[in-house]
Parts: structure tokens; C-alpha cells; sequence
């Protein structure tokens, strides 16, 4: 019988206790995974969706809403802006591109997005079946559309109005897929894309005197561009100018108040768990110190003592961390579930955020720490004096 | 086999153990008895290595024990010597056999479940090894440290009040066992006890 296998028989022998104090580390463990894990690939895909935008310009409102509308694909927008009133932004010289965004519809929940052929470059998308979209009427798909609608080039498909999947549907306007679209890791992959000139069509009956289109989304050609544009934007036209850069920040900022919250809420919950631990190994060292004092008298040297009572400490410890991780990683994953059922953004409970390493370090460290105070009482406990007691 | 000389242990500033005196042949059977609180376990202690004695010298088969470092005196104790406490403390959350392996491992021997079998046969034990040490009887666990005290073969067995707590029946079967497991193992046997029922089974005392 070895140290780690003694140390094993000795939390089996209460595995009520054992269980809980894995629990307890568990469930903080758990916690702040989660929350690396999603808040980590949240603000990757906020950067990766809006890396090539440097500025929307639409119709006045919250700017917040504007940028999720018209970049992140995520809330509705906050009106439309006439093209006419838009050419002039897009002339600017500044203005390295100015890409056309007419939103209005849907299919099966996937935004069908009027645009024109520079949206691809702003996604680094390219076709992976099919061609571009030429004439009205034609669209191509995001491979998250293609696979989960199961579309093929030549597939017809009929949009609904409204961004929500329930919209009525513009029967009489199907679209033709012409091509699909390869995966690009970003928003991309989960929209419809066709011209502007189709979506103004399939709401031709209902069209304003004039064109319009819900966004413009810029690139730069100087960085000059953005301490000018959006002041003389938002200060000289009825339109607004916002910075997705800016906006994004705002909105992991916002979110992070409650991120942080729970992140405290998850430490405590894990001091909690270090002093249960301490509270079990002092205990049962307490309880055994008997046992302790036998294993002395059959030669174990104190560092033996030392070693089991650490033994049992890191045994629990890896547990706990270990399951932890795993649940953590295993809830990520299952709102990933979720939310690819709704069409939104994918989460993944596969990858690795870049502070679990460190979670994972200070919880050990802190750990062992607390195993420490018990191995150290093992190691100096004297058994003649203890046996004499008994 | 044990030779002492000199041997005194003071503690909170007076002796609590005094052995001008005492040699005990290879083999021999030996009691040392006194009251309670007159230094039989302190002297038991002292001569496996787990208690340091304030002055004096003991030979354990050669070997100066006292002048032993710690780590020598854990393996000498390990290899040397078979205890068998009061209170018969066993390893409960294992069964008997692991706790007897435990016994052998610790004294740096490989684990050798022949002589476990053969010990816990001759103690009358032979289905326990696979049992709870935690779930069997006293008069078992009784039987289960002597095993563990022989497991080893050790050359010296020290019992530290091994029948105070059993019943005359009881007290004479475990006194038997204890005398035929150190004849079979040619090992020296020192009882401490203040049982004066045993008292006659032994030829050679010490009186403390």
C-alpha cells in the first residue's frame, strides 16, 4: 500500500465530505470558466466581426444599436438613411471604401443583407461553391446558412419580412442561391447576401420616394479619418457616425460589470472552498492523528506523514479543479447549443481562454497552501507523546 | 540481544524512568512491570527509537540505538522491531492484509502476501486479510496487530500493555500467541504490563 493509495482509502472512507469539498471547488472553478471562456470568444468575435469597419454612419439613434445592427447582425437598426444623402460620405476622400448595408428581412431567422461586393472584403469571405450574385433576385449564402438550411447552389429561398424568424413572407419574391460562401469564423457565415437593388425590389410596393439603404459601413483611408468623420458626420448631416471600435469597448464595458461581479461572487465561492478544505484536513488529521502516530511507530519517516496528508489536500484539489473546468467548459458548450439553435452567436465549450492557465495555477497554489498548515502538523505530530495520550 | 546501561529520562524537570542496568538474551521472553506512570512505555519508546532518552545507552542487537540519527532510527525500527500498542490500533478505512503489506513496504521489504497468509494462519485469522480492519472484532484486531508486530520478522517484539484490556480467557489466549509468535520468529519479547495476571508466564522481570 503506497502513500497516494492510503491517502486515497482515507477519503473514500468519507466520501459525503469529500464530495462536498470537491463541490464547493467545483462550482467556483466552474464559474470563472465560464466566464473566461465566453466573455473571451465574445470579445473575439466582437474584433473579428468589426476588424475592417472602422466607422457606420446611419440614422440617428443609439449608436450602440446601430453598430450591433449593422456589424454584429444583432438587434434591429434605428431607421434608414437616404442613399442620396450617404454618396457624398462615401466620395469622401478619406473614405477608403463605403460599403452599402439594406436590411429589412430574414429566412428562418438568417439576415438577408443588401450589399454589394466589397462586404465580402470587409470578412475576408470568399465563395467556396458558386459565384457572386450578378442580377436581381440572386443571393449568395454564409456556410452556416448553407449547412444548417441545407442550400445548394440553384436553391431557392423566400425571405420574411422583419428580422425575427415569425415575419410574413415575401412569397412572390423568391431568392435564387447562387453561390456559398467558405466559413469565415465571423457574422458572415450566418447571412443571406444579396444586392440592394433586390431587397429594394421585394419591397418595391412599399419603397419610399427615394432609395434608401439602413447603413454605410466605412474603411478609412487615413487615420486622420477618424479624429474628422464622425464629428462632421454627426455635427453637419441628419445622419449619425459611430466607431464600432468604440462602441464595442462600451458594450464589453457594460457587460463586464456583471461579468465581475460573478467573477467575485465565484472567489468567494472558492475561499470558501480553500477554508472547507482546510477545515476537512485539519479534521481528519485530527481523527487520525492515531493513525499517524502507528504508521511513526512501523518506521513511516514525518515526511512520509507530510506526504499523505498532502496527498489527500492535491487529490481533492485536481478533483476539483478538473471537474470544475469541465463543467465549466461543458456549460459554455451547452449555451453554444442554445444559442446555435437561435441563429446566434456560436460559443464553444472546446477552446481554452487564456486565463484559465492562471485560474488553474492560483487555485493549485492557494490550495496546496492551505494543505500545507495539516502536512506541517503531520510532519512534527510526535507519535510517543500521542500514543501515550490514547 | 538488548543491553542497557545508564538509562535515565527526565521530564518537566524530573526522572521519570531509571535503568542502571538490564540485559535480555536472544530469544528470551522478559516482562517489565510497574505501576502506572513508572516508565514502561517511556522505556519501551526508548528502545525502538521513538522516544530519546535524556541519558544513558541501548543496544538493540548490536546496534546503538540512542546514537542513531532520525531517519536510521525510523528504519532500524522498521526493520528491527514489532510493535504491538495498547491499543491494538489498527489502519481501519483498509482491510488487514493491506494494513499487514503497509507494515512490510514500510520496513523496505517487498510485499510478500505468502508470509501474510502464513502469519494470519497461524494466528487463527486465515479469512480476515480481505475484511475492513475497521469492521472486525477486538479479540481479531488483537490477533491482527500481533500479526503486523511479526510480519517482518523482527528480532525484537515490544507489547506495551497487550491483555490489560481483556477479560482472563481472552488474556491467556493472547499472551499464548504473542509467546508462540516470537518463539517462531526466534525474536527477543519484552511485555510491559502492570497485569499481574501474567506475571507467572515469565521467568526474567523488570520491576520499575
Amino acid at each position: 500500500m503506497r502513500i497516494l493509495h492510503l491517502a486515497f482509502a482515507y477519503l473514500a472512507s468519507r466520501p459525503l465530505l469529500t464530495a462536498l469539498n470537491v463541490a464547493m471547488l467545483a462550482l467556483g472553478v466552474a464559474t470563472i470558466s465560464f466566464l473566461l471562456v465566453v466573455t473571451h470568444q465574445a470579445e473575439e468575435r466582437l474584433t473579428r466581426d468589426a476588424r475592417s469597419v472602422d466607422l457606420v454612419v446611419g440614422a440617428k439613434g443609439s449608436p450602440l444599436q446601430l453598430i450591433l445592427s449593422t456589424v454584429f447582425h444583432a438587434d434591429v437598426p434605428t431607421g434608414n438613411i437616404g442613399l442620396e444623402e450617404s454618396r457624398p460620405i462615401a466620395a469622401n476622400p478619406m473614405v477608403a471604401s463605403a460599403t452599402p448595408v439594406a436590411l429589412g428581412d430574414s429566412f428562418h431567422g438568417h439576415r438577408i443583407v443588401g450589399t454589394d461586393g466589397s462586404f465580402l472584403a470587409l470578412y475576408d469571405a470568399r465563395l467556396a461553391q458558386g459565384r457572386m450574385f450578378a442580377a436581381e433576385m440572386e443571393a449568395i449564402v454564409g456556410a452556416d446558412v448553407a449547412r444548417r438550411e441545407g442550400l445548394a447552389v440553384g436553391a431557392k429561398l423566400t425571405g420574411a419580412h422583419g428580422l425575427a424568424a415569425s415575419g410574413p413572407a415575401h412569397g412572390d419574391h423568391p431568392y435564387q442561391v447562387v453561390g456559398i460562401l467558405a466559413p469565415t469564423g465571423t457574422v458572415a457565415d450566418r447571412l443571406v447576401i444579396t444586392s440592394v437593388e433586390s431587397v429594394w425590389h421585394v419591397h418595391a410596393e412599399h419603397a419610399p420616394a427615394r432609395p434608401e439603404i439602413t447603413a454605410l459601413l466605412l474603411r478609412y483611408r487615413t487615420p486622420l479619418a477618424a479624429a474628422m468623420l464622425p464629428r462632421a458626420i454627426n455635427a453637419t448631416t441628419a445622419m449619425q457616425a459611430a466607431s464600432p471600435a468604440y462602441e464595442s469597448a462600451r458594450l464589453l464595458d457594460l457587460v463586464g460589470v456583471g461579468v465581475e461581479t460573478l467573477q467575485w461572487f465565484a472567489i468567494a465561492l472558492m475561499a470558501s472552498a480553500a477554508l472547507s478544505l482546510f477545515v476537512a484536513l485539519t479534521s481528519a488529521l485530527q481523527e487520525r492523528r492515531y493513525d499517524l502516530a502507528l504508521l511513526r511507530t512501523l518506521g513511516a519517516r514525518p515526511g512520509a506523514l507530510a506526504a499523505l496528508t498532502l496527498a489527500e489536500g492535491v487529490t481533492l484539489l485536481l478533483a476539483g479543479v478538473i471537474l470544475g473546468f469541465a463543467l465549466g467548459h461543458g456549460a459554455a458548450h451547452a449555451l453554444g447549443w442554445w444559442l446555435a439553435e437561435a441563429a446566434s452567436w456560436p460559443v464553444t465549450g472546446l477552446a481554452w481562454a487564456p486565463g484559465e492557465a492562471m485560474l488553474a495555477a492560483a487555485v493549485l497554489a492557494i490550495g496546496a497552501l492551505t494543505c500545507l498548515v495539516p502536512a506541517w502538523q503531520a510532519y512534527f505530530s510526535d507519535p510517543a507523546s500521542l500514543l501515550a495520550r490514547r | 540481544m538488548l543491553e542497557i546501561r545508564g538509562l535515565r529520562h527526565d521530564y518537566a524537570g524530573r526522572t521519570v524512568l531509571s535503568v542502571p542496568s538490564w540485559d535480555v538474551a536472544k530469544g528470551d521472553a522478559s516482562l517489565v512491570l510497574g505501576p502506572s506512570g513508572s516508565g514502561k512505555t517511556t522505556l519501551l519508546n526508548a528502545i525502538a527509537g521513538l522516544a530519546t532518552p535524556t541519558a544513558g545507552s541501548i543496544r538493540v542487537a548490536g546496534t546503538e540505538v540512542t546514537g542513531l540519527a532520525p531517519a536510521a532510527r525510523d528504519a532500524f525500527r522498521a526493520r528491527h522491531v514489532g510493535l504491538v500498542l495498547q491499543t491494538l490500533h489498527l489502519i481501519g478505512v483498509v482491510s488487514v492484509r493491506e494494513n499487514l503489506r503497509l507494515a512490510q513496504r514500510l520496513a523496505g521489504s517487498p510485499v510478500d502476501d505468502a508470509r501474510i497468509d502464513e502469519v494470519l494462519a497461524s494466528l487463527g485469522i486465515a479469512g480476515l486479510g480481505g475484511a475492513r480492519a475497521g469492521n472486525i472484532s477486538v479479540g481479531e484486531a488483537q490477533r491482527v496487530a500481533i500479526a503486523r508486530a511479526v510480519v517482518n520478522r523482527p528480532s525484537l517484539i515490544l507489547a506495551d500493555e497487550p491483555t490489560s484490556a481483556l477479560d482472563d480467557a481472552n488474556c491467556a489466549k493472547a499472551l499464548a500467541l504473542l509467546l508462540d509468535q516470537a518463539a517462531a520468529c526466534g525474536a527477543t519479547l519484552l511485555v510491559a504490563t502492570h497485569d499481574n495476571r501474567i506475571r507467572g508466564r515469565f521467568e526474567r522481570r523488570l520491576e520499575l
